[in-house]
Parts: C-alpha cells; structure tokens; sequence
C-alpha cells in the first residue's frame, strides 16, 4: 500500500479560541479527485487552509506522501508541489495577467513555458494578457488561478469552490480542465457546497459538517447521504 | 523677479527629489512589509552621520564611503530592523509595530547624540562648490546630482517593480500577502528586501540632505514627516504619486521661503508646510482610502470594583505621603517626576488603551496645559488647575475635528505632525514660553495652604493622579466607558447601535487631552518653569512607549509608565555606566515591547493570579521544521502515482 497523497487524522483547528474544525479524518489517495462537500461553515475552507500550511491544527496530523508537515510555511509546501486555489479568486488584482503567470517562476518552471501551458488551455487569457487580473471577469480570473495548478506540476491541488458565482457554462469548462488535470495523476480535494457540479468527476466524496466528515464513499453512495448532512445543519 | 522665481523653482525641485528619494523607500517599506517606519527619517540621519564619519573625519574617497554607508551599511541594518519586527509585522496589531518602529527612532536619536554629540560638522556637497550656470542661476553640482538621483531611483524602482521577478513578487505581496506564500513566492524575504531597500534610500536622502540642513540629529529625523507628507498624496501606495508629492512639497517650501516675510508670525511657517500639506490631503482624501488595520488589540485588565479603585488610590496616597515624609528632598525632587509624567501618560489609557485612537501629541496637550497656568494662573493661583484642562480639552476637540476622518496609522501620523506644527510654530513663539522658552511659574497654593515645599507638592501629586485613577475608572464601568471599548473594537457596531461616533471620539480626544494638560500644569508646578522644550514632539514619543510598556490599558499601567520614564535619567545620573541609559533607555523600551506587546502591568497581575503569562505571551515559533523544506512530493510526478509516491517515501528515508 502506498501512503496517501494526503492524509488527515483527528485534525483540530480553532479561530482564537473557537474550535471550528473537531477531528477531521480524510484520505486523498494518490493521484484520485475527492471531493469535499458540506454546508455553509462547516468547515471546508478551514480545512484546505490547515492542509496548505496557512493555518495550524490545535491537534491531529498532516501527512503528504507518509511526510509529517504539521508547521510547515504555506510557501515552503507550496514549492513542494502543494497547489492551493483559495475561496474567492486565487489571483493578483493588481498584476496584470502575464505577471500572475510570471511568478510561477517561483516553482522553478520557465516564464515562457508557464505563459504557453496557460494560453494553450485558456486562449481567452491570451488575449486578454495586458489587462489587470482585477478587471478580469469571474470565470477569467478563475481560468488565471487554474493556470497555476495546470503549469507548475504540483503533486496535490486544493481547489476551493471553484463554481462560486460562475455561470454553469463556465463552471462546466473549469472543472473539464480540472479533469483533464485528474488523468495526469495529479491528486486533487475539491471543496465546494453544492455536490451536483462535482460528483462526476470525483472518485470518492466525503462530506463534512461541524467541523467534521460526517460520511464518505463512493459518490453514488454518498449522494443519498447528502441530504441528511445539509438537513441536519439546517435543523 | 523672474529670475527669483526660477531660483527658487530650481531650489524647490532639489528640495523635492530629496523628499522624493525619502518618501519612496517609506512606501515601498511600507506596502511590502506592512509596516510604517516612524524611524525612516532616523535612519536617514545615522547614515548621513555615518558618511560624515567616513568621508570627512576619516577622509575615505567619496565613492568608498558611499558603497560602505548605502550598499553595506544601511541594507544591513534595514534587515536588522526587519527582523527585530518580525514577529510582530504579521498579525500583530499596529500599536505594537509602532512603538517598536518609535523605539527605534529614539534609540538611533539617542545613538547619534552619544556618538556625535553636537558640535559644528560639515558636510560639504558633491564636487562643492562648483556648478554651472543656468541662465541667470547657479546651479551647484550637488543640486544637478540630488535631481539625476532621484531621476535614477524613479526610474530604477520602475525597472524593479515591473520589469523583475523580485518585483513583481512584492507587488504581489502587496495585493495579497497570503496568497504570494501559496504561490511559492517568500513574503518574509520581500520584507527583508523591501527594508533594506527602504533604508538604502532613507540613508541616500540623508547623505543628499546633509549639506543642505547640516547635520542635526532632530532635523534629518523630521525627514520622516515631510516624505509622509509626500507619500499620503500617493496613499502610501503609489511611488508615481510620491514622486509628484514631493516635487510639490519641495516648490512649496521653497517658495514659502522666497516670498514670506521671515521674520514676525511666518518665521517658521516653512517648518509646517509639510504638516499643512498632510492635512489638506488627508481631509480630501476619500476615508474607505484612509482604513488601515485593527490599531489596538491589547488585552484589557480586568474591570477593578469600586471597592478595590478606592483602595488603589488610597494606597498610592499614603505610600506616597510616607515617601514623602521620610525620604531627603532631593530624592523625592528625583522621585516626583514620575507622578506628573504619569498623569500625563494616564491621559492614553481612556483615549488609546480603551478606545483604540492613537495619538503622538500629548505633550503637545500638557504643553497647553503649561501655557494655561503661565498665562493664568503664574502667581500658583488655584485657577491653573481649571483653565489648563479646559484649555488642553478645547485644543483636544479641535485635534479630533479634523482626525475624525482618520484611524490607525494615519491618526498616529496626523497627531504627530500636529505636534511638531504646535512644537516648531506655536511652541517657539516669545508670547507663548516668553524669549527664551522658558517662563517661571509658582506653585500651587489654595486657600491659604501653600504646596511650594517638593513634599507637599508630591503628595498634591498623589492626590490628583488618584483622584484622576479612580475618576477614570468609575468612567470605564459606566455608558462612557462602554461606548469606548465599542469605538475600539467595531465602529461600525457603535454606529448602528446608533451611538455618534463623532461625539464619542471627540468626548475621548478631550477626556485625555484635559488629563494631559493638568498634567502638564502640575509638571511645570513641580519644576517651577514652563519649558518649551519638554513639549516637543520627541518628548510625546517617550511618553506613548513608556505607556504602552507599563501597559496602556491600565491606570497602574500608566505610574509604572511614569516611574520607568522619571526613572531613566535618574538612574544614568547616578551610575555611571549607565550614563546614556537617558539616551538609549527608550530605544530599548522600544525593543523589548517587540516581545511583550501587552505592557508590564498586565504582566505582574498575570503573575499575581497565577497565570504566569511569560512564556504563553511569546509569539508563536514561524519557523517550519526543517524537513519540511525538502518535502518528498516534490519530485517529478508526470507518470502515474503509485511508484513515484513510493519514490517520495524513499527520499523521505521512511
Ligand atoms: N477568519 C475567521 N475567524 C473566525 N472564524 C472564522 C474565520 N473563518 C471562518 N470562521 C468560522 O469557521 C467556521 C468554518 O468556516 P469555513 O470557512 O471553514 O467554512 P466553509 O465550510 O468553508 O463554509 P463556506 O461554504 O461558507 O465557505 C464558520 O463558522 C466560520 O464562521
Ligand atoms: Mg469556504
């Protein structure tokens, strides 16, 4: 058995003193899309954010590859091949599209072939390459902050609520290259609230609500569960 | 005439550069690291200090002192300073970093006295005193360069910021400094390198200012207010806006110096045009432009009962009545220093401590206060002790009106240009603190009982700051107090609970700059003069440290507060290898509250009930472990994930 890409056990995390993740165990098994579901607040973002270095867990671990990486700075995992697309836009305002693409050079990729894997995957980015990355629209500055994931060959991407605000058509073209990442082998955690636009392509969902997965399995499986978990936060 | 006009415009424009080249290390420091440097000017004076050292006292040729002061000296130091605030730059509140930045301003001010004291030193300009002429003007060659360089770094920062890596990567930690770790740039290196840029050019102003103002510690320290001045214009934000509030900075001046008469009221109106100008900005700035972050999030003390309020106070009384009646006289003349810098120091506990509005002029208030009792109340009349609040309060109010607008780091910067307008303009002048700045004054007497004896007065001095303790406290249990602990902690929730935020922050600016200025009447009581010197701005600096390191949100804060600032010279008059601890002790203060944000009073009531708060205060470790640098995942993962996962393990050693 090979160590998951990413693996979480008993993770706790608090903002100051409220606890907002309670024992989170989850599995992302190398090179599989799982999907993380749940209502508003129950944790999801908290969680990406734990598992990207930004915040630290009260207790519990974090492992890549069998790698304990409790503590370490979300930089330092970031160039280790941790891809984190934040809740909102994962992109510079101020910086223009090349620019943004122009700091993947951090990850040690050329400048020039970061620019070609973008527009080859987005050629509405290619034109629109002058412009502010604030003056983009939403489904732009998304397709910008999916560059980074599918130009720098990362070993693990988060990617949290992607669909947010976008029109379902444009939805529907992120997540094919999302896809299309997921036959790479690249392991990936999708988080997003609503489960219709993902469990196509995740292997395996698990769903969390206060602050901890409350069911998990096959997406088929998982779908009849789901209901329960959004009921009951509503109750 | 035209002549005139185009020299000064040629002056004005020289002036402007230099402002230009300060201002743009401010704002690149500043949007990179967060942080505002309070002692950008200072570090500008060291440095011109230090090529003064060099190049004349040592005779090193020009281009080596140069390469040693501003491509070795001063980056080094600008990462000193960094590091000395790291652990507070990233969510630490903005009071911390600032009495850190302040500390700094007063340990270089400090330094530079110790090292250099004054005495006439030249530093004479580039290839001085040759030129060329332009038309009808001489231009010297240290101005055409001053230009040329602030041409070079205008366009060098442009090259930096847009056309590298490096610098596109702090732009990004501009926009979003989270974001720029999780795409693998290091923010923590931007700092570094935005500071040692920062100070690079702080020292390069400093240098080119040098021949211009000579080399006094306090001028070229000012030079932080006037590259504020121009930086506001770009919100501290933008170095092309900088550049243009500089330039209109300098013709400003310039001009105020060629067409106003020089002596009489605009004698030293060039000293606050940068104060002016800053106002006039500020006010027509848009406020959303002007927010900045969370200025106080200190702890608060517990609320004391009234019982044990009253019982504070009256243990300070009667200690204070024994000390008095034992101790020689000229201990307790040493001692009650501490009692009215203390009731000064009081002042920030409602206003910053509780409700989080910032302020770098209450000496500017206890100033008022002094000038009240010279013009009232000079005969020891116990009608100082009312016409000097009232007076303090009425400048109070007015200070608030125009800061009403501001917060955080830009009221920080409006009270402090306040002070240095009131300290250089007002102050100075012959009607306020007679010719010589210095007026005497009697002590108290009320009724027939006479407090001109130092023993009586300390125990007066007990009794007021009890009085004002208690009073404050009471204040802080009621709807006042309430309204301020909302001001601090969400503005927006006193608004809509439908509380004026005006009225509230008004009351509070008044509230404390009232206590101020009774302090500032009994301190000149105490030392039987007004002085115009102990109400500059540098002296509110000290003040805001020592109270926040007694601990500003506590009234027992603020006489530890008052004891530490009294204590200070004493100490250094007494043993002698102490002797610069009046010099550098502030600087230190300044330093150590970098660790411990919270003040010492909180800590010793931590330590009284048991909480040993010492090791939990200190900020958590931001180092990673170092395994995790060389993370196994990151070798290549083109193929399939099974074997390279197991290759990532092996890497690992597992
Ligand atoms: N910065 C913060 N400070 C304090 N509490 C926070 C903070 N961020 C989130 N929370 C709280 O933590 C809980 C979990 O938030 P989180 O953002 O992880 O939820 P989520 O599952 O991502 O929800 P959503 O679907 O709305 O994005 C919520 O109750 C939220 O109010
Ligand atoms: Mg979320």
């Amino acid at each position: 058995m090979t160590a998951p890409a990413l693996r979480l056990r008993g993770v706790c995390a608090a903002y100051d003193r409220i606890e907002v993740l309670r024992g989170v165990d989850l599995d992302v098994p190398a090179g599989s899309v799982v999907a993380l579901l749940g209502p508003n607040g129950a944790g999801k973002s908290t969680t990406l954010a734990v598992v990207s270095g930004q915040m630290r867990p009260t207790s519990g671990s974090v492992e890549m590859a069998g790698c304990d990486v409790v503590g370490a700075s979300p930089d330092a995992l970031a160039r280790a091949g941790v891809c984190m697309v934040p809740e909102g836009r994962g992109i510079f305002p101020n910086l223009t599209v090349t620019e943004n693409i122009k700091l993947l050079s951090h990850f040690g990729v050329k400048t020039g072939h970061a620019l070609d894997v973008a527009f080859e995957h987005f050629p509405r980015l290619k034109e629109r390459r002058k412009v502010l990355a604030g003056r983009l629209s939403g489904g732009e500055q998304q397709m910008l902050a999916l560059a980074r994931a599918l130009a720098t060959d990362p070993a693990l991407i988060l990617l949290d609520e992607l669909s947010m605000g976008l029109a379902p058509t444009i939805v529907e073209h992120l997540y094919e290259q999302v896809t299309a990442l997921a036959r790479t082998g690249v392991s990936i955690l999708l988080v997003e609230q609503f489960a219709s636009v993902v469990l196509d392509i995740a292997d395996h969902v698990a769903v969390m609500s206060h602050g901890r997965v409350q069911a998990e399995g096959r997406p088929e499986d998982v779908a009849a569960t789901l209901s329960t978990a959004y009921l009951g936060d509503a109750s | 005439m035209l002549t005139d006009l185009f020299a000064f415009t040629i002056v004005g424009i020289v002036t402007g550069s230099i402002y230009a080249v300060a201002a743009s290390g401010l704002v690149v420091t500043y949007t990179t690291s967060g942080v505002f440097n309070f002692a950008h000017g200072a570090v500008g004076m060291i440095m011109a200090f230090l090529y003064w050292q060099v190049r004349f006292d040592w005779g090193w040729s020009t281009p080596v002192s140069l390469i040693f002061v501003l491509l070795v000296v001063a980056p080094l130091f600008g990462v000193l300073m960094e590091r000395a605030l790291a652990k507070n730059a990233r969510g630490g509140s903005f009071v911390s970093a600032m009495v850190v930045t302040i500390g700094m301003l007063l340990l270089l001010m400090g330094l530079a006295l110790n090292v250099w004291p004054p005495e006439g030193r030249r530093v004479d300009g580039f290839f001085s005193p040759h030129g060329f002429d332009v038309g009808p003007v001489f231009v010297t060659w240290h101005q055409a360069i001053t230009v040329l360089v602030a041409a070079g770094v205008a366009i060098g920062l442009r090259l930096l910021m847009f056309r590298t890596r490096t610098g596109i990567t702090m732009r990004a930690v501009v926009d979003n400094r989270g974001l720029t770790a999780l795409t693998g740039g290091r923010p923590g290196r931007m700092s570094l390198l935005s500071w040692a840029l920062g100070s690079m050019l702080a020292g390069l102003a400093g240098i080119l200012l040098a021949p211009v103002l000579q080399l006094n510690v306090e001028a070229l320290t000012l030079l932080v207010v006037n590259a504020y001045a121009a930086a506001v214009v770009g919100r501290l934000r933008s170095v092309p806006l900088t550049f243009v509030g500089a330039m209109v900075l300098g013709l400003l001046e310039s001009y105020a110096v060629g067409y106003l008469p020089s002596t009489g009221s605009f004698a030293n109106i060039r000293l606050a045009i940068p104060t002016i100008m800053l106002f006039v900005v500020l006010l027509a700035l848009p406020e959303v432009r002007l927010r900045t972050r969370s200025a106080v999030e200190m702890r608060m003390p517990a609320m004391p009962s009234p019982r044990t309020s009253l019982l504070g106070g009256a243990a300070l009384i009667l200690v204070a009545t024994a000390i008095a009646t034992t101790v020689a006289e000229s201990t307790l003349t040493d001692l009650a220093p501490a009692l009215a810098l203390g009731l000064i120091a009081l002042s920030l506990v409602p206003l910053t401590g509780w409700a989080g509005q910032i302020s770098l002029c209450q000496m500017t208030f206890a100033g008022v206060g002094a000038f009240a009792v010279v013009q009232f109340a000079a005969d020891g009349s116990p009608v100082g002790l009312i016409v000097a609040p009232a007076l303090a309060a009425a400048v109070g109010v007015l200070v608030a009106m125009p800061a009403l607008r501001l917060s955080g780091l830009y009221l920080a910067l409006g009270t402090l240009a306040f002070a240095v307008l009131m300290d250089r303009v007002v102050f100075t002048r012959r009607d306020v603190f007679g010719d010589f700045g210095v007026e005497r004054v009697e002590r108290l007497q009320v009724a027939g009982v006479s407090f001109d004896g130092v023993r009586a007065y300390f125990v007066l001095l007990a009794v007021v700051f009890a009085a004002v303790g208690i009073g404050l406290q009471a204040l802080r249990r009621g709807r006042f107090g309430r309204q301020l602990s909302a001001m601090r902690d969400s503005p927006a929730a006193l608004t809509m609970l439908g509380q004026d935020l005006k009225t509230t922050k008004m009351a509070a600016f008044a509230l404390s700059s009232a206590i101020a200025g009774l302090g500032g009447a009994l301190l000149a009581g105490l030392n039987t003069t007004a002085t115009s010197s102990d109400f500059t701005m540098f002296q509110s600096l000290p003040l805001v440290l020592i109270a926040v390191l007694g601990g500003v949100t506590a009234v027992s804060g603020a006489l530890l507060g008052g004891l530490v600032l009294a204590g200070l010279p004493v100490l250094a008059d007494n043993i002698s290898f102490l002797e610069s601890l009046t010099l550098l002790g502030p600087g230190i203060i300044g330093l150590i509250l970098a660790r411990r944000p919270d003040g010492i009073a909180l800590v010793l009531s931590d330590l009284w009930s048991g909480r040993g708060s010492f090791a939990a205060a200190t900020a958590e470790d931001e180092e990673l472990p170092e395994h995790c640098e060389q993370l196994g995942i990151e070798v290549d993962f083109e193929p399939r994930h099974a074997e390279v996962l197991d290759r990532a393990l092996q890497v690992e050693g597992v």
